[in-house]
């Protein structure tokens, strides 16, 4: 089993740390997401080097009043689809990404649902059972 | 010269052969693709948001309800990385039980691929045949979980039920019987000259682009890559199993078929070992709580799922429910490879294309 | 003059009653010859093991309402479904179902045979064109192309029949197999005269044009009733009456010992049939230019080949 690592950087040097580490033999991009923490964005790339069996984890805190952050398709065609799906969930946009549109959710979608302060009455709070 | 335009077709979301809902928006100049865009989300339900509101077992359904025909292993996978979050150690008996049932479930999704990569290319005999023997394996589950398609069957901590009296045997028996049912489908489809022009050289994806757009499973390894899970980063107990890894050469729609092929070889194999070393045991952790509160932080924990590498990252702040969970699905990265190599081919390729990717829709659009 | 009139509405009565019955069969066995193939049963409930549902889907059919998708070029549209099968229909005309059992031995019996059940292509390209749907045009499309290129070698592997018996008329040519079938004469005129039928008939692994993987199902895809209905049945006909011409051409017709020679021509025509049907349920469909590479570059060569060889061989004995 290889070693895991979790970078915590910041917003400006995501671009140039993540060709870093491509240039280092991290080609495999795994998956990336966000996670709403209130009062900001806490985004995480989960990139592997499949020779020498290591991954790594990046992670990136933007402000939630301004979620802007520059884009990897550039480094890695599979970031293509996941900050869509990132953009549609979270509505965190991303400086240079070719085709920033919603992907899952329909186009007409209002709001962002993974956000902690989405409003549906569709959502139901459940109890707890036990 | 004449003046021709490009004509635009909707394959999908009502298709017979985009395996579930997929839209794909071809641009079409006489049959040959100039574009293709993929456009999911028809079978989105938000899986992510509604785990947030229930509480981690009750989230092992959703995971049932996500690679629908490999139920098994989505909940194996989750019931890891909840584990792995928790603490929580699992008896020796209930990790053979979790990998023969994985095992099972993966030879079950390989059929249903199998199958219909065949159906794609006009071949209907050999879907029945496969879902001939799916049946044999769901029967199977059903004598051990009473589902037939989502489980449920895995807990926290180890499996809800021990193994049922007989299961062990019928287990062999259908090893017995499937494994010269292999060679059969192997001459039956990929060596049918046929099939072998329409799916070879088609839709050839190379190494680096697998590697960037995060390809995994039988898409990765047909290219050449020898990654699997199970091998380089072993979970559960599959360092105690022998098997190998089947790779292909071209990365091509055939490649993926036989490495599908090979690797239900491979399943057996492991099936067959375990379940002659199967120990006896408690076959569920009873230390596990109830209302389970996993201790503040985030992890990350993935497998091998019939299409690749399937992964849960669990943020949790120390409620009895999880504060956000995303699903890494491998189906989702290795559609997106379809832009790339779809230009170019004919709209038959594509339709083989599609197959071979082995999208399953509960688990792309979550 | 009212006499023959009402003579030949008789026989037309008669032909559409044997070639009715000749589809009801076929679809029968089709389903049943599928089902063992896939280790399935079948049909089993309507009558015994099933034998009855060929009519209870035609009265289904006919009972269904018939839905007209909007946008459509209506008269082409209602009119395809009878010009793809009138003419298969029609061709029934010049075969022999046994020594005088034939409507008309016309003198030019596989000419008009060859014309007139390549009519029927044009109704599928009308029902492409005219439903306003892209798989439906596409399927329409490709129809054309194929049968372009297969009525070449279609021709050519039977040209080399015409030669060895020098008449055009399907009776004399069943005559001249009195002391050795055609098929021993020209086994390979016979295989591409089989695979050229197939891939006109529109059956697998030649069913390009309704590709049901790709073209969800090709030129009939807006159909519905009885209208797709007469397209299900013309491409049975059709593919009944490539076998019977077979048989005609390649396996002395009704020619055999014991049996009336009727039987022997039912028989060795369903036993073409069957082959048919077996290849349907075994083999998957070929690509549009595989396909196309198949007639230009292999049966057409072939067919030449074969032409000249048996041009050499009258010549020389």
């Amino acid at each position: 089993m290889g070693e895991e690592r979790i970078v915590e950087i910041k917003t400006e040097e995501l671009l140039k740390i993540a060709e870093e580490f491509k240039n280092k033999g991290y080609t495999y991009f795994s998956f990336m997401t966000a996670v709403d923490e209130k009062e900001k964005f806490s985004l995480c790339y989960r990139l592997s080097s499949l020779e020498n069996k290591n991954s790594i984890t990046i992670k990136v805190k933007i402000p939630r009043d301004n979620p802007v952050i520059d884009s990897l398709t550039s480094l890695w065609a599979g970031a293509n689809w996941q900050e869509r799906e990132v953009y549609d969930l979270f509505g965190i946009i991303f400086e240079g990404h070719p085709d920033l549109r919603r992907i899952l959710l329909p186009e007409y979608w209002e709001g962002h649902p993974l956000r902690k302060d989405y409003q549906d009455e569709r959502i139901t709070k459940r109890p707890d059972f036990y | 010269m004449i003046k021709t335009e490009e004509l635009y077709l909707n394959v999908g979301p009502q298709h017979p052969s985009t395996h579930g809902v997929l839209r794909v928006i071809v641009k079409l100049d006489g049959e040959r693709i100039v574009e293709a865009k993929p456009d999911i989300g028809y079978l989105h339900r938000n899986f992510e948001k509604i785990c947030e509101s229930r509480t981690y077992t009750q989230v092992i359904p959703f995971t049932d309800r996500l690679d629908y025909p490999s139920s098994m292993v989505n909940n194996l996978a989750y019931s890891m990385t909840v584990e792995k979050l928790a603490g929580i150690t699992v008896p020796k008996r209930a990790e053979y039980i979790r990998v023969i049932v994985a095992e099972l479930n993966r030879i079950a999704s390989h059929l249903l691929s199998f199958g219909a990569s065949g159906m794609d290319a006009g071949a209907f005999t050999i879907f029945l045949y496969c879902f001939r023997e799916r049946e044999f394996i769901v029967d199977l589950f059903e004598m051990l979980c009473g589902a037939r398609l989502t489980y449920n069957y895995l807990r926290f901590g180890g499996v809800s039920q021990d193994l049922p009296e007989g299961f062990i045997e019928k287990t062999k028996e259908f090893c017995n019987y499937f494994k010269p049912k292999i060679d059969e489908y192997e001459d039956f489809l990929l060596n049918n000259y046929i099939y072998s022009q329409r799916a070879k050289n088609v839709g050839i994806l190379k190494k680096e682009n697998a590697l960037s757009y995060g390809a995994s499973g039988p898409v990765l390894r047909a290219c050449g890559v020898k990654y699997d899970l199970r091998k380089d980063e072993p979970y559960s107990v599959y360092n105690e199993f022998d098997f190998d890894i089947p790779v292909g050469k071209n990365g091509d729609c055939w490649d993926r078929a036989k490495v599908r092929l090979e690797e239900m070889r491979q399943s057996v194999r492991i099936i067959e070992q375990a379940l002659e070393t199967i120990p006896d045991g408690e076959y569920l952790n009873s230390q596990v709580p109830r209302l389970l509160k996993p201790p503040v932080g985030d992890v990350y924990h993935h497998i091998e799922s019939p299409r690749g590498e399937l992964g849960f990252y669990i943020v949790s702040d120390g409620s009895s429910r999880p504060y956000r969970i995303k699903a890494r699905s491998p189906a989702f990265s290795n559609l997106s490879i379809i832009p790339l190599i779809s230009p170019g081919l004919l709209i038959a390729d594509l339709i083989i294309i599609i197959g071979s990717l082995d999208p399953c829709f509960g688990e792309i659009d979550r | 003059m009212l006499l023959s009139l009402i003579f030949i509405i008789i026989q037309a009565l008669i032909v559409f009653a044997i070639v009715g019955a000749a589809v009801a069969v076929t679809l029968y066995s089709e389903i049943k010859v599928a089902s063992h193939v896939q280790s399935k049963l079948g049909y089993m409930r309507t009558g015994w093991h099933g034998s009855l549902q060929g009519i209870a889907d035609m009265i289904k059919l006919l009972l269904k309402e018939e839905i007209l998708p909007g946008k459509i070029d209506k008269l082409i549209f209602l009119i395809a479904p009878y010009v793809a099968f009138l003419p298969v229909f029609l061709s029934f005309i010049a075969i022999p179902l046994g020594p005088g059992l034939i409507v008309k031995d016309l003198n030019i019996g596989i000419l008009y045979f060859l014309a007139i059940s390549s009519v029927g292509a044009i109704g599928i390209i009308m029902a492409g064109w005219s439903s306003y749907n892209k798989y439906s045009l596409i399927g329409g499309l490709r129809s054309t192309a194929q049968v372009i290129s297969y009525e070449i070698p279609h021709l050519l592997s039977i040209l080399p029949v015409i030669m060895l018996t020098g008449s055009l008329s399907t009776v004399s040519i069943v005559n001249a197999q009195e002391k050795v079938w055609y098929i021993f004469l020209q086994p390979l005129g016979f295989l591409i005269y089989f695979i050229s039928t197939l891939a006109e008939c529109n059956r697998t692994p030649f069913d390009l044009p309704e590709a049901e993987s790709e073209l969800v199902s090709g030129y009939h895809t807006e159909y519905s009733g009885m209208r797709f209905g007469l397209f299900f049945m013309a491409e049975y006909t059709h593919v009944i009456a490539g076998c019977a011409m077979a048989t005609i051409l390649f396996l002395g017709g009704w020619r055999g010992v014991f049996l009336p020679p009727f039987f022997w021509f039912l028989l060795k025509t369903s036993f073409l049939v069957f082959i048919v049907l077996l290849l349907r349920w075994t083999l998957p469909r070929f690509r549009m230019d595989q396909h196309m590479y198949l007639n230009w570059y292999i049966l057409l060569p072939l067919s030449l080949f074969n032409l000249i060889i048996t041009g050499l061989g009258i010549l020389l004995f």
